[in-house]
């Protein structure tokens, strides 16, 4: 059995990393609320300018011709995955989560016999992912200085995706991140974001004949650079917003652990002092009638 | 019925301003500005870098964007854009920054007409919200 000086050694420094788990836990609530508020505003933007694509694309009459962003290149060989994750640890399985869907996701391409180009925006990501695809990723971006997810970030990493695909670099685009449902839940999306894909609805939308000024094609091949941005955006919004829950509750979690450890460690230290007494008594009751 | 239309101005991080019953918006539009009245029929434009009006009763508010979508629909007019402030609570030095940030833009050879004529509105735009 330890003695009594090292388990109250234990007991304090358990005490201690419970304080800070505690205090991690206070602050990613606050800001928690901050992410979520955030997220929810900048929804609007990004359902507006999805709805204003949709209606666009649906208009596009013939296809051939359509801007690459939205049709594709034609081809299926060349994979781009942008792997959205945080710039910190301790938040529970966040980061793991992304890239273990991630993961799956490059087995798949590497099955088929595809290539893979990898882009990882948040340095946590990028520390799982070099040993396995150090070879594949051609860009690691972090916003380690900026406090918050802001859209000038979001727009650089977008310039350089259409940039590497104006330069033909690759084929398909794919963004993975955490999507914010509740502070325990958040599921890792992967979400192709070029070419990009409409969903087919009913054809309500598409009867409204819009007047466009410039052109139809002018304004797809505007709005869909645009685009891009946004849905990165977005993705950044939900994930901080998700690496700030699953971060509440995992220090939730460390600060309740930390605390029955405390009080096993409170028992276990107050039956080893009791034992001592004992003995020593025991000691001196056996010597008192040795006498 | 009311006699106006609904307005959205979002921008990536949050919604602007939304209000209804607006009788007139007029909006810099790519290829002039465009005034906006109820029933309009739907419309997707885009902005180049100027003066957003919207004009409720007697109320008249000012923006200043620098580029963004139009879409008007149902009688309500959504505005995306990434950069837009009221004009009332400017900052008079965030528009001289803006404003030499451009000339500085202008100065770079590698410019093609397009992005010239706009950065040169911009700067004529911007100018003339400095001097009020």
């Amino acid at each position: 059995m330890a003695s009594l000086d090292d388990l109250k050694k234990r007991i304090s420094s358990v005490k201690s990393t419970q304080k800070i788990t505690k205090a991690m836990k206070m602050v990613a609530a606050a800001k928690l609320r901050r992410a979520q508020e955030s997220a929810e505003r900048g929804r609007p933007y990004s359902e507006k300018m999805n709805n204003i694509i949709l209606n666009l694309s649906s208009g596009v009459s013939d296809k051939e011709n359509a801007p690459k962003l939205l049709s594709g290149t034609g081809d299926d060989k060349v994979h781009l995955c942008v792997v959205l994750t945080a710039d910190r640890g301790l938040c529970g399985g966040f980061n793991s989560n992304i890239i273990k869907k991630a993961k799956s996701y490059f087995q798949k391409i590497s099955d088929t016999g595809k290539t893979l180009k990898i882009i990882t925006v948040g340095s946590k990501g990028y520390d799982q992912l070099k040993r396995l695809y150090q070879d594949k990723i051609i860009e690691n971006i972090s916003f380690k200085e900026s406090k918050n997810a802001n859209y000038f970030d979001a727009d650089k990493v977008g310039k350089i995706i259409i940039e590497k695909f104006e330069n033909n670099e690759f084929d398909v685009c794919t963004i993975f991140y955490n999507q914010f449902k509740n502070v325990i839940t958040q599921i890792p999306q992967e979400q192709q974001i070029i070419p990009l894909k409409t969903e087919e609805k009913d054809n309500k939308s598409s009867e409204d004949n819009y007047e466009f000024e410039p052109d139809e094609d002018e304004i797809l091949g505007n709005l869909l650079p645009k685009n891009i941005s946004t849905q990165i955006f977005k993705a950044m919004l939900e994930n901080s917003a998700s690496e700030q829950g699953s971060r509440m509750s995992a220090m939730d979690n460390a600060t309740r652990n930390a605390g029955e450890m405390v009080d096993k460690l409170t028992i276990e230290y107050n039956r080893s002092r009791q034992a001592a007494i004992t003995k020593e008594l025991i000691e001196i009751i056996s010597g008192a009638e040795s006498l | 019925m009311s006699e106006g239309f609904n307005i959205d101005i979002v921008n990536p991080e949050k919604s602007f301003l939304s209000k209804e019953n607006v009788s007139e918006v007029v909006v810099p539009a790519y290829e002039g500005e465009m005034g906006i009245l109820k029933d309009h029929i739907p419309i997707i434009s885009f902005l180049k870098p100027g003066i957003i009006k919207v004009i409720s009763g007697s109320e008249e508010h000012n923006f200043y964007v620098e580029d963004g979508i139009v879409e008007f629909k149902d009688n309500t007019l959504s505005i995306l854009t990434s950069s837009i402030f009221d004009i009332k609570n400017a900052n008079k030095k965030h528009i001289s920054d803006e404003i030499q940030e451009a000339e500085k833009e202008l100065n770079k050879d590698d410019l093609n007409d397009q992005k010239r004529f706009l950065l040169n509105h911009k700067v004529e735009i911007l100018k003339s919200i400095s001097i009020n």
